[in-house]
């Protein structure tokens, strides 16, 4: 199910498929962030943004703006 | 031999930075940028080496104006700062995007010593590395590891960089960097390179705990918390500030002290004439009054780095930052804020951890807004001297509740300032967050310390100089007039006070209050009036409006001055009763209500504070921002006083 980073529920794990073309995707892909990469949405902040993402055993936080950019294949529910 | 030090952030660069240069370290700027540049030297086998630490970077290509200069150094052999070597320090236990980094710089065929740090961490999250394997990737690469936090791999760092010293390798062969604006060639650069980095890690990193699930550690579920989190904040702000004004208040006064009774002593030592006026006068008070912010500035930053060090500080960004946005701030803009409640100098100081250059701009623009700790004289002053002690519903003191409305009233003005700025400022690029949240740790002692050294070098050497120019500019005001009218004031007033048998002590204050008054600040303050008439000022008020432009604490020194207080006495109380006799020629009071006030919401908004705008200078390289600056802050001033002049008289 193709989604993007922003709408994954805290917890859940998803990979990245595509980054929407923009001044930020060269910065998010010397992250690590690259197509293939399963990252965890691990919290947000109050407000629901930004958010915290586990990538490759380091936290990230990102805008929601951020990370709506991002598009992810979330595993479906049977994989626990 | 220059050697270049490169790095992540949060990877212990300046923990490695400060082990093998220790306090041998100088802070300076990259040429022509207000990048900060810290250099150290090294010494190996008598001969000194240089270490530059360059700002830490996640890539060559830059995403901000600190990054720039790494990029800007190292694609250019003729820059000042090329290195012969390379030292690339990064994180075991977060191997994949440090080498992304380390294969950048590997590329350019410099010589390059990699020092896989956090050897702990790497243990603590069952990671190992194998050094023989990582090497067959990087064949030219000295690998050395060490843990710097704890000083582990010292020796082994220096041996490397010795036999690197001894015998240069032979520069490699550079794969050519892309340009700095073609996005395209750099994006595929980055995935090319993750490719290349999926085998060396694949091959070279052994996980003994597979299994192990990214969790949310419980310190971060507790930080992050819609509650918790903010209630944790507050805490630490008060403690903080609990500390700040019990404990910096006691150096504080012994510097102002100690450098007033110096100066007495001096003057008395030194034969009388203008020499000895310039030092003990202008001189002399001038370096106390940069001194004197270095307690604020020291504590301050001892805590700031203590909850930088910790990891802290990045989970308060993440849960200020959707709060600070519809701003034109950034969740890193809270720290400078909340310290320019205690001073905005290490306040404007602290900004550079924000990337954004408009999200920057904005908040070294309205930090002195916030009500500094300079401004509680004034403001306890004019607070007892118009405002009655009276309770109001039974529990709220009306004085303390104006106190507070004072604070609140800077705070507003910040935060309005700052959308007005957000629609006017054009930025350059689109700011963003993009942050990583690093491990906890305890704080390293010696990073702390030499973070506070360095923060208060730069300001006394840096801002110090501006500020006692200024001193010394407004002490030769204060002390100079044109000399006939001068003699004739001081004469009038030695005959007036043998007239009404003054004692020695209070004839002298009337002589100073006679030179003040015909000074050319005295001069100034009658040439302003009718400016400041609207305001319900008259030319005495003026003459502690330009004189506290020092610093605004200055105004009531200036103030007991030009009323001829004995400063041996209690001089808030004595000051007060002479301030409410004060009469106009017309008979009326000049302390009503309505003039009080207005002072008050003048000292909220003006610029009285000369030390701000050297550090503002500073920051931003020109004098266009610090000038803009008075420029807003002094008409909000002059109108908020106007208005509240005329709301209330």
């Amino acid at each position: 199910m193709t989604a993007k980073l922003s709408e994954i529920k805290n917890g859940n794990c998803a990979t990245v498929t595509s980054i929407v073309d923009s001044s930020i995707r060269l910065k998010m892909m010397e992250m690590g962030l690259l197509p293939g990469k399963a990252v965890t949405v691990l919290f947000r902040a109050p407000l629901g943004d930004p958010i915290a993402i586990d990538v490759n055993g380091f936290i990230l936080s990102l805008r929601l703006d951020e990370a709506s950019l991002i598009l992810v294949e979330e595993p479906s529910l049977a994989i626990a | 031999m220059k050697i270049a030090l490169l790095g992540n952030p949060n990877t212990g660069k300046s923990s490695v930075f400060n082990l093998i240069t220790g306090l041998r370290q100088q802070v300076g700027n990259f040429p022509g940028v207000t990048v900060e540049k810290k250099t150290g030297t090294l010494q190996i086998d008598g001969n000194t080496h240089t270490l530059i630490d360059f700002p830490g970077t996640y890539s060559l290509y830059p995403r901000s104006k600190d990054e720039q200069v790494v990029y800007s150094v190292l694609s250019d052999e003729n820059a000042d700062d090329y290195p012969e070597v390379v030292v690339v320090v990064v994180d075991q236990s977060n191997l994949e995007r440090n080498l992304f980094l380390f294969s950048q710089i590997y590329d350019l065929g410099l010589p390059t010593i990699l020092v896989l740090n956090m050897t702990d961490l790497a243990q603590r999250n069952g990671l190992s590395v194998d050094t023989d394997k990582l090497k067959s990737f990087f064949p030219a690469a000295h690998i050395v590891s060490t843990n710097a936090r704890v000083g582990m791999g010292k020796e082994r760092l220096m041996t490397a960089i010795a036999d690197m010293a001894q015998a240069v390798p032979e520069r490699r062969t550079p794969i050519p960097l892309c340009p700095i604006d073609d996005v395209t060639c750099q994006e595929q650069e980055a995935a090319t390179r993750y490719t290349f980095l999926h085998q060396v890690i694949d091959s070279s990193l052994s996980r003994i705990d597979h299994e192990k699930k990214a969790a949310v550690s419980s310190l971060d579920r507790l930080f992050v918390h819609p509650i918790f989190g903010y209630i944790i904040f507050a805490a630490i702000l008060f403690i903080v500030f609990q500390f700040i004004f019990a404990f910096a208040v006691i150096p504080m006064d012994l510097i102002d002290t100690g450098f007033a009774e110096f100066a007495g002593w001096l003057s008395l030592s030194m034969p009388n004439g203008v020499f000895s006026d310039l030092i003990c006068q202008g001189i002399i008070p001038g370096i106390g009054g940069v001194l004197v912010f270095v307690p604020q500035i020291a504590l301050l930053f001892f805590f700031i780095s203590i909850l930088e060090e910790t990891g802290y500080l990045s989970r308060v960004v993440f849960i200020m930052d959707r709060l600070m946005r519809p701003l034109g701030l950034n969740g890193k803009s809270i720290v400078p804020l909340m310290s320019s409640v205690a001073c905005a100098i290490p306040g404007v100081m602290a900004t550079r951890t924000i990337a954004d250059w408009k999200e920057r701009m904005i908040t070294i623009l309205v930090a002195p807004l916030m009500s500094c700790s300079a401004r509680i004289p004034v403001y306890t002053l004019l607070i007892a001297l118009v405002i009655p002690k009276t309770t109001i519903l039974g529990i709220f003191n009306l004085q303390g509740l104006v106190l507070f409305g004072l604070y609140t009233l800077g705070l507003v003005a910040a935060l309005l300032v700052a959308v007005i700025l957000k629609i006017i400022l054009k930025s350059r690029d689109k700011g963003f967050l993009m942050l990583e949240l690093p491990s906890f740790k305890s704080p390293r002692w010696g990073n702390v310390g030499i973070t506070v050294w360095e923060k208060v070098k730069v300001f006394i050497f840096d801002a110090g100089k501006v500020i006692l120019a200024i001193s010394i500019l407004l002490w030769a005001l204060a002390t100079y007039g044109p000399s006939e009218s001068m003699k004739k004031n001081i004469a009038l007033a030695k005959k007036e006070s043998k007239e009404l048998h003054l004692s020695e002590a209070e004839t002298n204050q009337r002589v100073a209050s006679a030179k003040m008054e015909s000074s050319y600040i005295g001069h100034l303050g009658h040439f302003i009036e009718p400016v400041i008439k609207p305001l319900g000022y008259d030319w005495k008020i003026g003459i502690s409006l330009i004189t506290s432009f020092a610093a605004r604490e200055v105004f009531v020194g200036s103030l007991s001055t030009i009323y001829s207080v004995n400063e041996t006495d209690n001089v808030n109380k004595r000051l007060i009763d002479k301030m409410r006799d004060e009469k106009r020629a017309n008979g009326s009071k000049v302390y009503t209500l309505a003039a009080g006030a207005s002072l008050m919401v003048f000292y909220v908004f003006a610029m009285q504070c000369m030390a701000t705008l050297a550090v503002v200078k500073r920051e931003t390289n020109s004098w266009k921002w610090p000038l803009i600056q008075i420029g807003f802050m002094g008409a909000l001033a002059y109108f908020g006083a106007l208005i509240t002049f005329n709301l209330l008289s």
